[in-house]
């Protein structure tokens, strides 16, 4: 069996009057008739399926509903219609620095955090030195968590979230933590954890990461399933194109061109950055001249 | 069966840990804050004894001891459902990017409520020695109608702290309904003088039931009937059952409203 198997699933967002109004105006709005409640497909129809050591790279605009789907894979939410199966634990690094107790000192939330993720007492008292070492945080340790640097915030729930080896590890907007020297190491332990064996999911705007990483790609569109496939470059060359020319791609031939355009236009880049070089060069070396 | 003992236990160290936060939040690591969690109802208690004595207490026997039964039922239901309505929301940032179950942040907010409760019910016991109250080992049912309100308190709390995710002003209207509340559980007078039919209707106040089982036992020494410990068991469970439903009907729609 596939480690997750996500088969035409379709997740329904509701919004409208309802949210913060109270049970008076609702019961006011009812009476009037001027209730509406306005539903949305955050995502329609998506079909993808991973295997163990599958990386896969989620991309699209905003508002594709890449979150929305990665929620649904941690089971935060449900699908309305389909059917989404996961098998083993999963990891799931989603803004990481919120939901802390500032009141708390840094030893506290790392207890707490480790709890809501489901990690034992045992483990964690175990792995606790390691999690401060890593997250770079020995003398912190007994400050409120108010008190610490929003990086720092950040460094410690990756830590927090990083340490145990899930089968499943989900990254939304994630390797991006802390300053140049934790990133790097970020980095090195993401790949770590990548290179055993987990199977992954990946929301990211660069795409340089994706190809990277990934080995597959699923594009979103506005909740629409544009494409779910393995050949990731092409692919990549072609969301790229389509970030500058907006044309959504709906064949197959299409992809073609966008990644055919894609590469001319790569090609004209590079030539045109050669010219300016080779012009600056020129400028210079005249420069130069003129100077003796 | 196994499967829930398996759940409990994997759940027992994050319970543990949303206690210890609920208590440093709620005091602040400051000594006098579990302190003055007691000291409060026993303030209320003076000035009701003070005012009210002198209304109804002296044609009554063991007032204080009616009227602190009355008081020490009451406020914990006021603390234990209040502090339960805002879990969810307090909470939101948490649920929303984590998986866990959402119930856990009302449990937890429970205890607080339950610790003090236990610490007034010691100061009562005190307070029943000092008024002549004769202890006898049938007092020990009282752990029954404790469990009840315990019950009352979680299923009412499971309903309030979901109706507050969706009409935020339900906080003001609960105010309100506790006020009411005062009221008609008969903490400071006695229903002797309504009709029998006006005394019946008083059962339909869980609150009230549980202050009479208290009332019962300690004042006049009698076990309650076996109806009474079913209709204490009924209130405890339909509000159990009613905010389990509710929960369950909308764990995942929750989201939307955060």
């Amino acid at each position: 069996m596939s480690v997750i198997e996500c088969n035409n699933v379709s997740i329904r967002y509701m919004t409208g009057d309802f949210k913060a109004i109270g049970l008076k105006e609702y019961v006011i709005r009812h009476l009037k008739g001027n209730y509406h409640v306005k539903e949305f497909w955050a995502d329609k129809d998506v079909t993808f399926k991973l295997e163990k050591g599958d990386m896969l790279g989620i991309i699209g605009s905003n508002g594709a509903g890449k979150s929305t789907l990665l929620k649904a894979v941690t089971g935060i939410m449900i699908p309305t219609y389909g059917e989404l199966h996961t098998k083993g634990n999963i990891a799931a690094l989603l803004e990481l620095a919120s939901g802390f107790d500032g009141d708390m000192t840094v030893k506290e939330n790392t207890y707490l955090r480790g709890a809501l993720l489901g990690y034992t007492r045992q483990f964690l008292d175990e792995k606790y030195d390691e999690i401060i070492k890593f997250a770079e945080l020995e003398e912190f340790q007994d400050y409120e968590f108010k008190q610490l640097s929003s990086g720092m915030k950040s460094r410690l729930a990756f830590s927090i979230a990083c340490l145990v080896n899930p089968d499943i590890i989900i990254l939304d907007e994630v390797l991006s933590v802390g300053d140049g020297a934790f990133r790097k190491k970020s980095g090195d332990k993401m790949k770590e954890i990548l290179d055993s064996g987990v199977t992954g999911l990946l929301v990211s705007h660069s795409i340089s990461q994706v190809r990277e990483l990934c080995n597959k790609i699923l594009w979103l569109d506005h909740g629409k399933q544009v494409a779910f496939t393995d050949d990731v470059d092409h692919y990549c060359d072609a969301y790229e194109e389509f970030l500058m020319t907006k044309k959504l791609p709906k064949k197959k031939e299409d992809i073609d061109k966008l990644a055919a355009d894609y590469k001319i236009r790569l090609q004209k880049e590079e030539e045109e950055k050669d010219r300016k070089a080779a012009e600056r060069a020129a400028k210079a070396q005249a420069k130069a001249a003129a100077a003796k | 069966m196994k499967k829930i003992i398996k759940k409990c236990k994997k759940y027992q160290f994050l319970f543990e840990e949303l206690v210890k936060r609920d208590f440093k939040q709620k005091y602040k690591r400051s000594i006098l804050g579990m302190g003055w969690s007691i000291l409060s109802p026993l303030f209320t208690l003076l000035v009701m004894y003070v005012i009210f004595s002198n209304l109804f207490g002296h044609k009554m026997e063991h007032y204080v001891t009616y009227l602190f039964s009355g008081q020490l039922v009451l406020s914990y239901y006021k603390e234990s459902t209040k502090n339960g309505m805002t879990s969810l929301v307090n909470n939101s940032k948490i649920f929303t990017k984590i998986n866990v179950p959402k119930y856990m942040f009302l449990l937890s907010k429970n205890v607080s409520a339950l610790v003090n409760f236990g610490l007034t019910l010691v100061v009562y016991f005190i307070f029943c020695a000092f008024d002549g109250i004769t202890f006898h080992p049938r007092q020990f049912l009282l752990i029954f109608p404790i469990l009840c309100i315990l019950g009352l308190n979680i299923g009412v709390g499971l309903i309030l702290s979901a109706m507050f995710v969706f009409f935020r002003d339900i906080r003001y209207l609960y105010d309100i309904v506790l006020t009411l509340l005062t009221y008609v559980s008969a903490v400071f007078y006695s229903v002797d003088k309504f009709s029998a039919f006006g005394q019946r209707l008083f059962l339909l106040n869980p609150v009230y039931v549980y202050i009479k089982y208290f009332r019962v036992i300690m004042i006049d020494g009698l076990v309650p009937s076996l109806e009474y410990h079913l209709l204490c068991l009924f209130y405890a469970g339909i509000s159990l059952l009613i905010g389990g439903l509710i929960y369950k009907k909308n764990n995942h729609a929750f989201l939307y409203y955060l």
